[in-house]
């Protein structure tokens, strides 16, 4: 089971993926809802392999992401950051927790993203109506359940193999 | 999953260290968000750090360049006919405007000479690729694949066949941003062609629309108004369409009218964009440049 996500490639592979993700063009009705596909590797490997990556990891990615983007240096840096300390300092142990309670967590911590994201915004100048902000929590969210459907699939097999 | 002490709680030791780490770090983030706010002191690690992620947008852009590519070589004998004809029309059309902008050009610079005021009509283009690659979902920025090597600097000005795109915001090494004219934070100086009212047209976000917040209720402009560039700003080039009025809505009891227009250029469907050096502007660099060698 270690060796299953013993290796740090696929986490590297994923985040790689997410990085693309979050550039790839959109038709113009859905772009809104894109998910912050970064922030939702980067907590899935959180919880799931919380020793593989850590602050420092979020804070490459976080500063790619600001390159890419264009965004202020270091504005999803830090929104980063902020969510992979508090999945570290109080971490979910996903065997004992239940999956709504879970979901919830993630949910929150998803939205605690976007909040600090809103609030560099704002003291930087910059308006976006706070309202905007939802959507690409609940497409993150949605993302997340499918994560975790995932995951779940795996743990089970991984059980069975036991 | 890794061994249950190892994700479990940790020590209070474990805890301090991490608390550390991430008030050093966020501090950091906040320190560089400082920086690249004020002044733009952070221009050289941007573009560092532009060039390490560069492969990740040639890989997002590959796929629709690709494609782009491939229909152009595999388009019908037929199609390519058409196509020719049409631009043979068109170019027939435009060679007719020239004629009688070439007796205006000569006509102008005669005036102008009379006036004693400078001409410069002459102007250099480069033909950029927007990047296939979206941005902030609530912004309108893009990305083109032109940068420093190409001579593009901040604030250059971008055309399309139609008017005014937007502006250079930030130059990397290989690819620069841009900032629509739509985009909410963007406004330029604009004149009715019809009768030289001057004015500001502001983004509103929406890429179909502009708004002139600070048009009287007593101001000469009607609906079907073409909003030429005054040139006041200093950043695009005088006398390039910007936008058709489409809407004037006098406001009684209020000092402004609301009026909305429609840019011109083609600013969610264009593909490509034509970067503008100004001769004006050229020259006025060159001058500033040599003043400031001067001063040091």
């Amino acid at each position: 089971m270690v060796e299953a996500i013993g290796s740090r490639k696929l986490p590297a592979l994923s985040l790689l993926a997410a990085l693309i993700l979050a550039i790839v063009p959109m038709p113009e009705w859905i772009a809104a809802f894109r998910p912050n596909w970064v922030a939702v590797v980067l907590l899935y490997w959180c919880v799931v392999a919380p020793d593989k990556l850590g602050m420092l990891t979020a804070l490459g990615m976080g500063l790619a992401l600001d390159v890419l983007t264009g965004s202020l240096l270091g504005q999803h840096a830090l929104a980063l950051l902020v969510i992979v300390y508090v999945c570290q300092r109080f971490p979910p142990r996903i065997r004992v927790i239940p999956l709504a309670q879970l979901t919830a967590m993630i949910v929150a911590l998803l939205a605690l993203y976007e909040l600090v994201l809103f609030w560099v915004d704002g003291t930087a100048g910059r308006t976006v109506p706070l309202i905007d902000r939802w959507a690409p929590v609940l497409s993150s969210a949605l993302v997340w359940m499918l994560a975790l459907a995932i995951l779940d699939r795996w743990r089970r097999v991984a059980h069975a193999r036991m | 999953m890794s061994a249950p002490g190892q994700t479990g709680g940790g020590s209070e030791r474990n805890e301090l260290a991490l608390g550390v780490l991430f008030v050093s770090l966020s501090l950091t983030c906040i320190a560089l968000m400082v920086l690249d706010h004020r002044e733009n002191h952070l221009e050289r690690v941007r573009q560092v750090l532009s060039v390490a992620v560069h492969p990740i947008r040639v890989a997002v852009d590959f796929p629709f360049s690709a494609w782009d590519a491939a229909s152009r070589s595999l388009t019908s004998q037929r199609e390519l006919l058409e196509e020719n004809e049409q631009l043979r029309r068109e170019r027939l059309n435009a060679n007719f405007q020239l004629q009688r902008l070439a007796a205006l050009e000569t006509e102008n610079a005669r005036l102008r000479a009379l006036l004693d005021s400078p001409a410069a009509l002459d102007h250099r283009v480069l033909v950029a690729e927007i990047l296939a690659v979206d941005l902030d979902p609530y912004r309108q920025r893009f990305n083109v694949n032109r940068g420093v090597t190409n001579g593009v600097f901040v604030g250059q000005a971008l055309l399309d066949a139609n008017g005014i795109v937007g502006q250079i915001v930030e130059v990397g090494p290989f690819t620069a941003e841009a900032v629509a004219i739509t985009d909410a934070d963007h406004a330029l100086p604009v004149r009715v062609n019809r009768n030289g009212l001057r004015t500001v047209a502001v983004g509103t976000g929406d890429s179909t629309r502009l708004r002139l917040p600070y048009v009287t209720n007593t101001a000469d402009i009607e609906v079907g108004d073409l909003l030429v560039a005054s040139g006041l700003g200093g950043v695009f080039p005088l006398g390039y369409p910007v936008a058709n009025v489409l809407e004037v809505r006098q406001r009684p009891g209020q000092s402004f009218a609301d009026v909305i227009a429609e840019p011109v250029s083609a600013l969610d469907r264009d593909r490509e964009v034509l970067l503008v050096w100004d001769a004006n502007r050229a020259t006025s660099a060159a001058v500033d440049a040599a003043v400031v060698s001067e001063l040091q």
